[in-house]
């Protein structure tokens, strides 16, 4: 018997009982479809967080005061006291030879007043590098300069709904407005960085000479002047562990800590963040694969089920079959077409249906005011596609042999 | 054509052997059309199954077409009932949900030719249902069926056509067109053995073999 009569036999019999057909489907119509939509919407919206921490800064380490036990994350540590100091900085900049850029930041809870408005806000103050590193754009004017920073001028850049808070729909750019009682002009807006990471959004920055000279309530003590953070970018991704070794090195060095002691600060890589991140939504991808795994296992069984019963059902026409000259491998051969054709197409109907899924989804979030990406996974799919085809063979085997082994008087005879 | 010689069948049910057939010898020459009567449990289903190759002699010898076929294997079987065999039966055994044309097309896609809807169509044509070929067996009157299974039997050009109780489940008017074809394709010079209760098909033969306990009782 050729294949070809085999896929013929195996299609008429799929299309002369249709319900039965698409009930045997089903499990693995199913299966497929929540194995693709669920890791589909994991992989979305791991892009989305990926994307986001991206768009912090390429290559962006941040050093915080603080032991690596304490503290939660980076706001956490910049509230304590600090240990870190400008001249921390400077030798960073100038010693740690895998960092391409420094930018020291000191930072204070500060009371902005403009116009009728009075509101309570995180005022940093920044070196010219800082938009550099933190990769930001000004939507308006101009972000602080080197000549502010040497002038410690009185100026200021809004985070984006900080400058609609105070301004509403006017222009900034020019107010004046005082932060702690002293007046500072508005010379830039920046852009925002959406949802995600939306601090500085918030926030109000100033040159660093400036808040040291204004707003710092310590004074440069022995080891120097008082810094909460330092941002540096790394000369290229590959850099970043290098640059890490060599920060790590310096502060050591310079904050005397022995071989023995324990670091006062912090140093964290984007790149951290991010492979943590990327463990959390491997796990769920895990866990999202496994259930739907499961259900592609029901779906299989519901294929065995099925087909048993249709094997008894049909016992008259495989004694016919065997009568006019089928072999037992011909018959094995029918059967295990008809399950894997089954759960192919229960497969690709799967797919399909995921794929709607997803777009639905991704429809329904994009309204809810979170674009979301519609990525349909094109190794999920043929897994599971793969996976379908698999099951529908095995849960096809047993009956397909029974159906073999059947004696073809016996079966001639049977009601 | 058929050649039994001292054909044994014994079967076990439990500890019981019960013998079904008890050495029966005959021939059965090219183009004669035979007819094997027996009442219920006279063995001659069994004889039927053996000689249509579904079934193995416990013991004897069986030459079918000058073959040897008592000692083959189920494969061989399957390939000499699917190209030497045609096989008609009470209830018709066509295929529900397939066309009339689709079932006469059966046997070749186990003949390894692949289907032929032309070869198919022609066999149709000679029982004189060409014009039903898209019809399903449920859309057929019982005689129709019947005719449809013959020109399934018919497809592979068989050396034998071999037809249990063929007309038991039609009418007598009915019957007698069927009888009639039988006749028309024995003339042609097709070998037929029709297995039957009714003395009156048994008359439509030249030969018939009776069979009484696994034995055979009278041949005329």
């Amino acid at each position: 018997m050729k294949l070809w009569d085999c896929f013929a036999t195996a299609l008429q019999t799929i299309f002369s009982h249709k319900l039965r057909s698409g009930l045997t489907m089903l499990g693995i119509l199913i299966g497929v479809a929540a194995v693709i939509s669920m890791v589909s919407l994991v992989r979305s919206e791991q892009a989305m967080v990926r994307e986001s921490l991206e768009s912090l800064g390429a290559n962006l380490i941040f050093v915080t005061p603080g032991t690596p036990g304490a503290g939660g994350g980076i706001g956490g540590a910049l509230a304590s006291t600090s240990t870190l100091t400008l001249e921390d900085a400077e030798a960073i900049a100038s010693d740690a030879r895998s960092v391409s850029m420094v930018a020291p930041i000191t930072q204070s809870t500060t009371e902005v007043v403009a116009g009728g408005e009075n509101v309570g806000c995180l005022t940093l103050g920044v070196t010219v590098e800082y938009q550099y590193v933190r990769n930001f754009e000004t939507e308006q004017g101009n972000f602080i300069s080197g000549q502010d920073y040497m002038r410690s001028a009185r100026v200021v850049v809004l985070g984006n709904e900080l400058a609609e808070t105070l301004f509403g729909q006017m222009s900034p750019l020019g107010q004046r407005l005082r932060i702690n009682g002293r007046q500072f002009e508005v010379i830039g807006v920046l852009k925002s960085k959406g949802e995600a990471f939306g601090t500085e959004d918030q926030a109000a920055m100033i040159p660093l000479s400036t808040a040291q000279a204004v707003l710092s309530s310590e004074r440069a003590g022995g080891s120097g002047h008082v810094i909460q953070a330092i941002a540096i970018q790394a000369k290229s991704r590959d850099a970043i562990g290098s640059a890490q070794w060599e920060i790590n090195d310096i502060l050591r060095r310079r904050h005397h800590i022995g071989p023995e002691g324990e670091d006062d600060f912090r140093v964290i890589s984007m790149g951290d963040i991010a492979r943590t991140a990327d463990q959390m939504y491997a796990i769920g991808e895990l866990i999202m694969a496994a259930i739907a795994g499961i259900s592609l296992l029901v779906g299989g069984i519901g294929i065995m089920n099925i087909m048993l019963v249709s094997v008894t059902q049909r016992t008259r026409e495989i004694g016919l079959r065997k009568a006019v000259g089928a072999k037992r491998r011909d018959i094995l051969t029918q059967f295990l077409i008809e399950a894997a054709v089954l759960s192919l197409c229960g497969g690709a109907v799967g797919v399909a249906l995921g794929w709607v899924i997803i777009k639905i989804s991704a429809g329904v979030l994009a309204s809810m005011g979170f674009p979301f990406p519609a990525i349909l996974p094109g190794d999920v799919v043929a897994l599971a596609v793969g996976v379908a085809i698999c099951v529908g063979l095995t849960s096809g085997l047993y009956p397909a042999i029974r159906a073999a082994r059947l004696d073809p008087i016996e079966s001639l005879r049977h009601e | 054509m058929i050649e039994l010689e001292n054909i044994t069948k014994v079967y076990r049910a439990g500890r019981m052997e019960v013998s079904a057939l008890r050495g029966i010898s005959c021939r059965i020459e090219d183009g004669e059309m035979v007819s094997l009567m027996g009442p219920s449990g006279s063995g001659k289903s069994t004889l039927m199954n053996i000689i249509g190759c579904l079934d193995k002699p416990t013991l004897g010898k069986y030459l079918f077409d000058g073959v040897e076929v008592s000692k083959l294997s189920d494969n061989k079987l399957a390939e000499i009932r699917n190209r030497k065999i045609g096989f008609v039966f009470q209830s018709f055994n066509l295929l529900p949900r397939a066309t009339a044309l689709a079932n006469v097309e059966l046997p070749l896609i186990y003949g390894g030719s692949g289907s032929h809807r032309q070869r198919a169509l022609q066999a149709l044509e000679s029982v004189g249902l060409a014009h039903r070929a898209k019809h399903k067996p449920s859309e057929l009157a019982g005689g129709e069926q019947q005719r449809v299974a013959i020109a399934r039997a018919l497809i592979n050009n068989p050396s034998l056509i071999l037809a249990d109780e063929p007309t038991g489940n039609l009418d007598t008017q009915t019957s007698r067109g069927i009888m009639l074809l039988f006749k028309q394709l024995n003339q042609q010079g097709m070998t037929i053995v029709l297995v039957t209760h009714e003395s009156d098909i048994a008359a439509y033969t030249r030969r018939t073999m009776k069979i009484r306990d696994g034995q055979i009782e009278a041949l005329e």
